[in-house]
């Protein structure tokens, strides 16, 4: 026999299921009035620092179908690259943003801040990027991915240099579409499968 | 260092599995390819942390919160509590634990749900509380009813409480649901079954506890959490080779 750790298992995941939107956004399934207003309507209030940006995309399961039952968050940091509750973080960022796939068109949009670059442990920058984490039925343990920005400068991103496949981390990249707008679209099976996260 | 350290990797083992046929949907919705698995940066040891000031006075009672205290919700008067706490065993307080359920009929009050179980007029389904400084919350609710979903020919989902978790990171989010004690659906659904560690399934069972229910009133079933823990450690507090 050895000394017993205190160690404790996570407690295991289960899908969000269809109807994720009543616990997390009740607006969305058509349950207003339980609060005042959704948790995460919007990452930012007015008067935030940075330039605003617009993230439009779609995810798509692995027939190809864009998926109607989605639903999204994402953390950030500001435009400055501090995260919310770090010293000098932009009081107008809250970081957190709740959003799902459209339950017609499966579309999805971010409207936010475009984050800083962010400074890792060992010192090295990690270059601006949205942490995303996607919920819906069918995902038995929520899925991590990030979004960076095909017009900065990623080339010495620790996270991106761990891709084997080069192409892969084209799957990350939000694509420029037009001022202050970019295209980002999620796949979770087959040709151009994102890259997901165990972080 | 509780607030600042790297978060122990998941054990991937201790979850369900992303790909299992008997639950169809994850055919198409599970990645194929492997996970890039790394150390946890900034970016997870972070998270949106949420204030009392959030929290109404009726988020956490599921039985009156919807019609504002006007009329309770029909069905069986439970109490759901339980604690929070971190892999090493530490409460992790002040945390938003938000949940959802189908009413008594096992309806859930969504745009998509078309089952032909009624709707209560005063049931709503959702409800939030923060833990307070021990790690510890609770809920009052009805118990939900099972209901049939569209999978193979025959499958009821179990009676079930969803739970959404934050902690105090975003590398530390996790949904999961809660069964009840002595439902033999549980043994027949392909979702809980999706959890191929026995002792992990277990944990997702709520039992009832007797010692926390009021006699004449509601009955009390437990569900305590654990969410990712940190490393603790004294060596990684500064860059390499410093
Ligand atoms: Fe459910």
């Amino acid at each position: 026999m050895v000394q017993k750790l205190g160690v404790l298992t996570e407690t295991a995941s289960q899908t969000g299921g269809p109807y994720v939107h009543i616990g997390c956004i009740p607006s969305f399934a058509g349950l207003p009035g339980v609060y005042p207003e959704d948790l995460g309507l919007s990452p930012m209030s007015d008067g935030a620092k940075g330039e605003v940006i617009t993230i439009t995309g779609s995810i798509h399961d692995g027939t190809g179908w864009a998926m109607r039952d989605a639903m999204f968050e994402s953390w950030q940091a500001d435009g400055a690259g501090r995260y919310p509750g770090q010293p000098g973080a932009d009081p107008a960022v809250s970081g957190f943003c709740r959003f799902a796939a459209d339950k017609d068109s499966g579309a999805f949009t971010l409207r936010t801040i475009k984050p800083g670059a962010v400074r890792g442990h060992d010192g090295r920058m990690m270059a601006p990027h949205i942490s995303i984490w996607i919920v819906a039925r069918g995902i038995n343990i929520g899925l991590h991915t990030r979004i960076y920005f095909a017009d900065e400068d990623n080339s010495a991103d620790p996270l991106l240099a761990r891709i084997e496949q080069r192409p892969r981390v084209e799957t990350l990249m939000a694509r420029p579409v037009g001022p202050g707008a970019y295209r980002f679209d999620i796949r979770l099976q087959g040709p151009g499968e994102t890259v997901f996260l165990d972080i | 260092m509780t607030e600042t350290g790297r978060l122990i990797p998941r054990r991937r083992d201790a979850h369900p599995v992303p790909y299992d046929p008997d639950y169809k949907t994850t055919m198409t919705r599970s990645p194929n390819l492997p996970l890039l698995s790394m150390e946890s940066t900034p970016s997870e040891e972070t998270g949106p942390r949420f204030g009392h000031g959030l929290i109404g006075a009726l988020d956490n009672n599921l039985i009156v919160n919807f019609s504002k205290g006007a009329a309770p919700a029909i069905g069986e008067r439970i109490r759901v509590h339980g604690r929070v706490v971190d892999e090493n065993a530490r409460p992790v307080p002040h945390t938003l634990v938000e949940v959802w359920q189908a009413n008594a009929g096992g309806r859930y009050r969504h745009v998509r749900d078309t089952y032909f179980a009624p709707l209560d007029p005063n049931f709503g389904g959702c409800g939030r509380t923060l833990t307070d400084e021990n790690g510890y919350y609770e809920f009052l609710t009805i118990r939900p009813g099972a209901y049939p979903w569209p999978n193979r020919g025959n499958d009821w989902r179990p009676m079930h409480i969803h739970f959404s978790l934050f902690g105090h990171s975003f590398g530390q989010r996790l949904i999961t649901q809660a069964y009840f004690e002595g439902d033999p659906l549980i043994a027949r659904c392909p979702i809980a079954a999706t959890v191929k560690d026995r002792g992990q399934l277990d944990q997702l069972v709520a039992p009832l506890d007797m010692a926390a229910s009021r006699p004449m009133d509601y009955l009390a079933y437990r569900f305590d959490i654990v969410l990712r823990g940190r490393r603790q450690t004294m060596f990684e507090n500064k860059p390499e080779g410093m």
